[in-house]
Formats: C-alpha cells, sequence, structure tokens
C-alpha cells in the first residue's frame, strides 16, 4: 500500500490509475450501473484540472472515490501523505482520516454541518483539526467569510438556516482555510453571485500559486477558462466508451510500482 | 441561564484542539472471533475488529441484531462463549482482559474505561447528590480530600453543561439530558481511555440530542477518546464516529469508514437499511 517517496511525489501530488466504479443496487434485482472506467489522471502541484464532460457522466463520482467517500471497485488512487504514497482505494478507514486531515481537502456541494454550531466554527475547524490554535483559527475563519462578503451577524450562528448561497460560502470557507497540498471542489461557485465567484476565482489562483494541486467540477464555463489549466474529458471514461489513456500518466505511474 | 451565556458555553465545547490520531500507534483493544450463544440462539458471532486510540467506532443495526450483545461482551459486562479480546495497559502491555487479576479488572472498570448506559438510572445511583456521583469514581480510586474532590466534581459539572449551583441535588431532580450528562461526567471524571455508550442519545428529545451529541464529539476530540457507541440512529452514527460496523442477526454485514458506509453502502441489507431513512 505505501509506495517510497520520489520527487515525482512532490510535483505530482496525486495520481488516478485504471479506477473503475459501478454500483449494484441490490434493492432493484441487483442491477449494476457502471459508472466509469479506465481512468487515469495525474494532478500536478500548481495546476488546476478541471473535470468536463456532461452531468450524469460521473464527475463527482470521480472526487468521492479520491476523498474515499465512494468505493472504487479497482484501480489504485495513490496520494502523497508525509513521505509516502498511501492507495485510497485499499486504505483503512483511520489512513483515509489522516489523508483527509493533511493531504486532500475537499468542498462539497452541500455544508453537512454539526446541528448548533455556529458558523465561524463549521468554517474554523478542519483548521483546527490541522492543529491551528482555536482563536488563530476563529480569525482566520472570520477574515475568510468577510472577504466571501457573508454578513458579521450570521457568523455566530448555525448554518443550517442559511440561504444555499450562504451555506456554501462557509462550506467554502471551510475548504478553502486548511493548509492541504490537493484540493477538491465540487461545483463552489453554484450558487453564487457574480462578485462571489470572482472571489472565489481569486482565492483558487492563490492555492495555485502555494503550489497547491486543484480539480474540480465547474458548471460556469467563464471560471473554467479563468482558472482551469488542464481539461480532463470524463466522458472518454465512461463505460463502454474507448478507453484512450494518456502515456504521460502512465509512465509516471509506472515509477511507483 | 441567558441564551447568550449558552451560546457561548456551547461555542467552547465545539471547537477544541484535536489530539491528532498517529498511524504509527499500535491499536488498543483486538476483538478476536467473538461469539455469544445463549443456548442455540446467536447473539453475536465471529466478530473480530482492532480498535485504535482516539478512534469512534459505531456499530449499528435493528434490534435484535445482537449489538448490544457485541458490546456487552467486549466489556466484560457478558462472557462471551468464545473468542479473545485484548486491551493495551497503561503499560502498553497488551492483556486478554478475560485473564486478568481482579485488581486489574477493577481498575479497568473503575478507570481506564467508562460505561454510558441507555437509560441515566442504569449507571447513575439516582439517591445520591451530583457531586457525589462524579466524585465515587473518584473515591474508588483513592482519592481522598473532599474539598478536591468537590472541585473536580463541579468542573466536570461545568464541562457537561449543568450550572455549578445543582452539584448537590439529586438525579432524580434532573431532566432526562441533564441526568445523561451527568452519566457522562461520571465516566469521564477518572480519564479513561476507553468509553462504550449504548445507544447514548435514544429516549432524548432532538434538541437535547443534538447538544449531548455536540458535547460527545468536543470530549471525544479533545481527550482523543475511544469510544464504542452502539446506536440504531444513522445519523447519529454519522455525526460521532469515524468507522462502523453494520450487524444483522448476530453477524458482521459490512464495515468501513462512516461515510463511505452510509454513501456508498456495498451489502444488500445496508442498502436496505439506509434506503428505509426517512428524509427531512
Amino acid at each position: 500500500m505505501n509506495k517510497p517517496v520520489s520527487s515525482v511525489m512532490q510535483t505530482n501530488p496525486l495520481i488516478v490509475s485504471d479506477v473503475t466504479k459501478s454500483f449494484t443496487m441490490h434493492l432493484r434485482g441487483s442491477i449494476t450501473i457502471p459508472v466509469v472506467s479506465g481512468v487515469n489522471f495525474t494532478l500536478k502541484a500548481g495546476e488546476c484540472a478541471v473535470l468536463g464532460g456532461p452531468s450524469g457522466v460521473g464527475k463527482s463520482s470521480i472526487l468521492k472515490m479520491i476523498y474515499g467517500n465512494y468505493a472504487a471497485n479497482t484501480g489504485q488512487i495513490l496520494v502523497s501523505y508525509r513521505d509516502r504514497m498511501i492507495d485510497i482505494v485499499t486504505a483503512d478507514p483511520r489512513t483515509t482520516i489522516a489523508v483527509r486531515r493533511e493531504t486532500i481537502g475537499y468542498v462539497s456541494q452541500f455544508l453537512r454541518a454539526m446541528p448548533r454550531v455556529p458558523a465561524i466554527d463549521v468554517a474554523a475547524e478542519a483548521l483546527v483539526e490541522q492543529g491551528e490554535d482555536i482563536e488563530i483559527a476563529r480569525n482566520k475563519a472570520g477574515a475568510m467569510l468577510a472577504r466571501l462578503n457573508l454578513p458579521e451577524k450570521l457568523w455566530q450562528l448555525p448554518p443550517a438556516t442559511f440561504s444555499g448561497g450562504e451555506q456554501q460560502r462557509v462550506n467554502i470557507a471551510r475548504g478553502f482555510l486548511t493548509n492541504h497540498p490537493v484540493l477538491l471542489l465540487d461545483e463552489p461557485t453554484a450558487s453564487l453571485d457574480a462578485a462571489n465567484r470572482e472571489v472565489v476565482i481569486g482565492l483558487i489562483r492563490e492555492k495555485k500559486q502555494q503550489g497547491v494541486a486543484l480539480l474540480g467540477i465547474f458548471h460556469d464555463a467563464d471560471v473554467r477558462s479563468e482558472i482551469g489549466d488542464v481539461i480532463i474529458d470524463v466522458s472518454r471514461f465512461a463505460q463502454h466508451a474507448d478507453r484512450t489513456n494518456s502515456p504521460i500518466s502512465q509512465s509516471v505511474i509506472a515509477d511507483y510500482q | 441561564m441567558t441564551i447568550n451565556q449558552d451560546a457561548d458555553c456551547l461555542r467552547d465545547a465545539t471547537l477544541v484542539p484535536h489530539r491528532q490520531m498517529d498511524l504509527e500507534e499500535q491499536p488498543l483493544l483486538q476483538v478476536r472471533s467473538v461469539s455469544k450463544y445463549y443456548g442455540r440462539r446467536i447473539g453475536c458471532e465471529e466478530i473480530s475488529f482492532d480498535l485504535w486510540p482516539g478512534e469512534v467506532l459505531a456499530i449499528v443495526g435493528e434490534s435484535g441484531s445482537g449489538k448490544t450483545t457485541l458490546l456487552n461482551c467486549i466489556s466484560t459486562r457478558l462472557t462471551p462463549t468464545s473468542g479473545m479480546v485484548n486491551y493495551r495497559m497503561r503499560d502498553g502491555s497488551m492483556r486478554e482482559v478475560f485473564r486478568l487479576t481482579e485488581a486489574e479488572k477493577r481498575f479497568l472498570m473503575r478507570t481506564d474505561w467508562g460505561f454510558v448506559h441507555q437509560n441515566p438510572a442504569d449507571g447513575l445511583r439516582m439517591s445520591v447528590s451530583a457531586g457525589a456521583n462524579v466524585g465515587e469514581r473518584l473515591m474508588a480510586i483513592g482519592k481522598r480530600h473532599y474539598g478536591d474532590i468537590r472541585q473536580t466534581a463541579s468542573d466536570w459539572l461545568e464541562q457537561v453543561e449543568i450550572d455549578k449551583d445543582r452539584i448537590d441535588d439529586q438525579p432524580r431532580a434532573f431532566s432526562g439530558g441533564m441526568r445523561q450528562r451527568l452519566q457522562i461526567a461520571r465516566n469521564l471524571v477518572t480519564g479513561p481511555r476507553l468509553i462504550f455508550m449504548d445507544e447514548p442519545t435514544g429516549g432524548l428529545d432532538v434538541s437535547v440530542q443534538a447538544r449531548l451529541l455536540d458535547l460527545l464529539r468536543g470530549l471525544v476530540a479533545e481527550l482523543g477518546l475511544a469510544a464504542i457507541i452502539v446506536t440504531h440512529d444513522l445519523a447519529v452514527a454519522r455525526l460521532l464516529s469515524h468507522r462502523m460496523v453494520v450487524m444483522k442477526e448476530g453477524r458482521v454485514i459490512e464495515t468501513g469508514l462512516t461515510d463511505r458506509v452510509l454513501d456508498d453502502p456495498q451489502a444488500p441489507y445496508t442498502q436496505l437499511l439506509i434506503s428505509s431513512i426517512l428524509q427531512v
């Protein structure tokens, strides 16, 4: 499961190799719904890769497999963790949790927050988990919420009653505050107005400058063209489609095997 | 207490420094092929798993699935028909819990382990004061100074959000949620490393449940406690646990990272269980 460190690892903190995913619906006569197969790509530090293709093609499923939230059926998802590469497909739960704390951040499409926890603490929580001092984390969370134009009167309230756009901004603050070398973004700008979309574009640019590798789904073509460095067309991984594996990512993976 | 004070108190309980899990650590508890039969009926069968320091494991399943039997077998409240439970003592040695000396067993039950019952009356002494309920576990481990014990008890009441001036009241004068928080204080006062909980939020109103979940989540993260929580409530499992074991008819059906099991269930029974949740 653990591979030795190499210089490739620092520049390629995430390598997805020959990943397959299908869902078996046991309650509906065990039919199998194929999602993707032969998923191969490599994320580079300081780049933002965009998952492209029509909805329903499996973009979110790929993000969720990388985060360990969905189980891949086959293949490897190698993520750099401290001095080694960890395969998320076979990692045990506590290893996946450690990777989520230190390596992979995730801005999900919808906020899932603890009841009764104020917005500012929801935003600060992932940073505190990384070991940041609570008061410093709260200050950083406040600054980030202000940058995202969330009114200060909402900071001490639990986000459950917020509008979709307000919840999404708490979610974005939470995800962008941390120091994760890999950041997954599931339509972070979907429910935002133009001004806040610009803020998020700025945040993504800063992450790229810091050497973070980003992988995102953006339905907004303007956002895509502003921050996307590489487009990964997911329709070529959709099952029954032709498998076109990039020879470059193949050779990178060979370095680890 | 005003609403504002309540919110402040809550805020401190929810955002706490996290004791970091260390991947190099050794397991705290090893459960190996534990089976319990009641005559010919299966209580639980061939259950094996490891638990690491700081890890929260949820055991879920419908009533009669064997989850409480399993919890009782691991915590030595029941003797398994076969199988082994190993626990890492504070000196680092791994010991079989059913072969400990009486003194070692007492140390586990009174100090290093806690057990939170679904019904607080099963875990509290209802006719002595709240302070004495918390202080009793301290006296059991040799603390004798009355002032120190009272001070520690009072600090713990504060930690679980019970007003300090209720220290001399009996738990029978407390609401269900307060009793449950008192039971938690009584268990945590000795600085245990492992807590067993049987439906800790069962029978509580949802608002009281949310407050308790909040409190438990904060305490577990701050103290780096390992916990095994039996619950039939999948939402409780999602909020509190890192890892989940799904049981049916005494056997393990599926196990894995909690959000993975809930969002991408693999076994037919787990899919049925999750698809049966009412959405609100």
